[in-house]
């Protein structure tokens, strides 16, 4: 069943606790939250070593109510492929009778990067697992460190005078690989998001999301702002809401009006060298309308 | 018992057959010569619908490992193989497996590492995987590669031991040599080595966290238990071979002695190459000289007393090494024969021998060398060399 | 302090089973404390879908009183940013 209004997400049961370690607001934790609202009880977490990790599961405690897998950083869909196969030949032998979800979260770090082989390697074999990557665009957890997912132009402790390539194109990657389904979310929306969530895991195959997640500690911005920046980063036409199925692109949130990406850019302590130089602003709004035009959004409104 | 008649199988294939048997859920590989005959005789087994198993043909063996202790961690009973590169790529996920303590069973086709790049037997692989956790047998023929697949199931899947096994065959000389092999019936082996769902393990109407973060109050101790678990299961892993013994007429003891009992000199090995060496011993006692020799069919954990007991009395140890430890005191079975020697306050000249690296040929000849060597110690009470390289041209 | 468990006293396999929320009350971090002014709140649940912890609930139903458990409340405040109509405040802890 679709979820139609908020309330339909409010009144599924949490299964990811609180008392967790992760930071006043913290994205991760919102992604968290409401993939586990949409996935359920029947489901099985693997998570890529992280942010993420090490802060919901801080042994003797966990923020997991459902069995949950940490094994290493660079493995986490060969991880998912483990369970995903193993249930698959336990249910054939008829020595299990209940399937499950088997749901990835990783970083952008553990997906763009480190993991990206064993992603492929799921993606490419069919396995059916959703794999949920939230990209705080940079190694968080080691101390913001850049990743192959940080945005041109942003400061990170090992691009200190400005990242000089744009982000890797994850969702590029997943569709190459014909994936059953693939999908941009966002926190702000999050109607969009939990309906993916549920597309994704009702999926014969590989699904893949790509989540956004700003992270106050390495964007450098006040904790009440992540909603905010979320929703930016929608508006200014950096981060396109679209999702993938059966070889088609489709845009699910418009954006009438795109916002100049300055808007998003000077509220982020990462950007603050970049703000005042025209041509980095013109780079970084030349790849905002670069994607706009690729998805379909409407025109900058000064 | 049933009697079966014998199968003419490579150390891979018999491997393979009783993977087959035992009715494993979940196979995750990826090729590495000289592995490879195993998994593709499993794959034509699930294939033709004689194994009921999902292959997972994932694209590094990180992820086959990953994959096998995640499957092992849902239930399912799990088989992996690799050799060399692919070993050492694994080398992470290894501490891991044992860490979380999953039941994952892997063959070993013992091969050199790079540089530079060579597809033959030493025990190069295996050496950096000592400290991983894992229990590490060694065996000597195709027989032995089936039966100890047959038994590790058992082990590692005993409630007291938790722990992922490794069998160690040597490569080329093992995997890919045909030998008649005896195998026992399906019903014996699902007797022997009977599944059951594992627990805990990853299932939604029991949730559990599965490696989880640790600081500094927990860790000594986690990982204590896991050292702990590893050295209660020597005496688990000799009884599940009497055990067998008792259903198959074959058991081989976690140390396997020859002649040791009224034996000047002994000289301890592994894998295939004790085959050699127990055939120089009996040359050498035709002769009326009282040499011995024991294979160690164990190697993690380090069956210490077992060992102590054959060798005490002898005049002089030679230790066969098939990989260096490049910087060390000596190679990696010297150094634990000799703890073990200290550790039982023995002081018994012992002399280190390096030789078949990267499948050069061992032959008769260079184990009689060995053994004049060790002679000569006996005879003079002076020991010229601790360590020896056998055959190394210069 | 509490008393750790001896390495046999602990489960094998690093298993971890106690709940976060049973143990680690992370209100104690907050520097603001969210308080919602119940004469002007519409009930929207839109502080409770964006809370990170989760720690905002409607007291029983749908359209009951919305309330903050502050035994978990962390005080990032995006509950007052995102209310539409602004009847969160967030004040100094005393």
């Amino acid at each position: 069943m679709p979820f139609k209004s908020i309330n339909d997400i409010i009144v599924k049961q949490d299964f990811f606790s609180p008392g967790h370690g992760l930071c006043a607001g913290c994205g991760a934790a919102q992604i968290a939250r409401i993939v586990m609202k949409v996935v359920g009880k029947d489901s099985i977490i693997i998570n890529s070593t992280g942010c993420l990790e090490v802060s919901t599961t801080t042994y003797p405690w966990t923020a997991w109510k459902v069995p949950y897998i940490h094994v290493a950083f660079e493995n986490a869909a060969a991880v998912a492929s483990g369970i995903r196969s193993a249930y698959d030949a336990l249910i054939m032998k008829k020595k299990l009778n209940k399937d499950v979800n088997v749901v990835v979260l990783a970083g952008d770090g553990g997906t763009a990067d480190i993991g990206l082989q064993a992603l492929s390697g799921a993606f490419e074999r069919g396995d059916r697992i959703t794999y949920i990557c939230y990209d705080n665009e940079a190694y968080m957890n080691t101390g913001i460190q850049r990743s192959g997912a940080t945005p041109y132009g942003a400061w990170t402790t090992t691009s200190p005078s400005g990242q000089r390539t744009f982000k890797k194109d994850l969702m590029g990657i997943a569709i190459a690989h014909r994936v059953k389904y693939a999908a941009t979310a966002s926190i702000a929306y999050l109607l969009d998001a939990a309906n993916k969530v549920e597309k994704a895991i009702s999926m014969n195959g590989p699904s893949f999301i790509h989540w956004l997640q700003p992270c106050t500690i390495g964007w450098r911005f006040d904790p009440k702002l992540t909603v905010k920046l979320s929703r930016l980063a929608v508006k200014t036409g950096l981060w396109p809401l679209y999702e993938y199925y059966d070889g088609a692109v489709k845009l699910t949130v418009q954006v009438p009006k795109r916002a100049p990406v300055l808007e998003y850019l000077k509220l982020q302590g990462r950007f603050r060298h970049i703000i005042n130089n025209k041509n980095e602003l013109v780079k970084i709004q030349s790849y905002a309308d670069e994607l706009a035009a690729k998805f379909g959004l409407g025109p900058v409104s000064e | 018992m049933q009697i079966i008649e014998p199968l003419t199988l490579s150390g891979n294939l018999a491997i393979a057959y009783a993977v087959k048997q035992l009715d494993v859920d979940v196979v995750a590989a990826y090729p590495i010569t000289p592995q490879t005959t195993m998994v593709e005789k499993i794959s034509e087994y699930i294939s033709k619908g004689e194994l009921k198993a999902n292959l997972l043909l994932v694209e590094s063996e990180h992820s086959a490992i990953s994959a096998c202790l995640s499957a092992a961690a849902s239930g399912a009973r799990v088989f992996t193989s690799s050799s060399s590169q692919g070993l050492l790529l694994m080398h992470e996920i290894l501490f891991i497996t044992s860490a979380l303590r999953f039941p994952v069973v892997m063959a070993i086709a013992n091969r050199a590492v790079s540089a530079p790049i060579n597809i033959w037997n030493d025990h190069g692989d295996i050496m950096p995987q000592r400290d991983t956790g894992w229990i590490q047998l060694f065996v000597e023929s195709a027989q032995e590669a089936y039966d100890k697949v047959i038994q590790a199931y058992r082990i590692a899947e005993d409630d007291k031991v938790r722990l992922p096994i490794m069998i160690n065959i040597d490569g080329i000389v093992l995997s890919h040599t045909y030998e008649p092999v005896y195998p026992i019936s399906d019903s014996d082996v699902a007797s022997f080595s009977p599944w059951n769902l594992y627990s805990p393990r990853l299932d939604p109407d029991n949730p559990i966290t599965i490696g989880a973060f640790c600081y500094p109050d927990y860790y000594f101790e986690t990982r204590y238990q896991s050292l702990k678990a590893l050295n209660d299961s020597l005496p688990i892993i000799s009884n599940v071979d009497k055990e067998f013994g008792e259903l198959s007429g074959r058991s081989y003891g976690i140390v396997s002695p020859f002649k040791c009992d009224d034996a000047d000199i002994i000289l301890i090995s592994m894998g295939s190459i004790s085959m050699t060496v127990r055939a120089a011993v009996k040359k050498l006692r035709e002769k009326g000289e009282k040499v011995g020799m024991l294979s160690l069919k164990l190697f993690r954990p380090f069956p210490s007393k077992e060992l102590i007991r054959y060798i005490k009395n002898a005049k002089a140890i030679g230790i066969i090494d098939r990989a260096f430890s490049p910087g060390a005191v000596a190679g990696p079975v010297f150094t634990e024969v000799t703890s073990a020697l200290y550790l039982s306050k023995m002081d018994i000249p012992s002399v280190d021998f390096f030789l078949g690296l990267g499948g050069r040929d061992v032959k008769m000849e260079d184990i009689k060398d060995i053994f004049n060597i060790l002679k000569r110690i006996v005879k003079t009470g002076l020991i010229e060399r601790h360590s020896y390289y056998i055959g190394l041209r210069g | 302090m509490k008393k750790l468990p001896k390495w046999n006293e602990m489960e094998e396999g690093f298993i971890t089973r106690i709940l976060s929320e049973s143990i680690n009350k992370t209100g104690t971090w907050r520097t603001f404390k969210p308080i919602i002014d119940q004469s002007r709140c519409t009930k929207c649940g839109w502080c409770i879908v964006y809370c990170p912890e989760p720690c905002i609930y409607y007291e029983s139903k749908k359209d009951s009183k919305i309330l903050i458990d502050y035994d978990f409340c962390k005080g990032c405040g995006i509950c007052a940013e995102e209310c539409p109509v602004k009847c969160i405040n967030m004040v100094l802890e005393e």
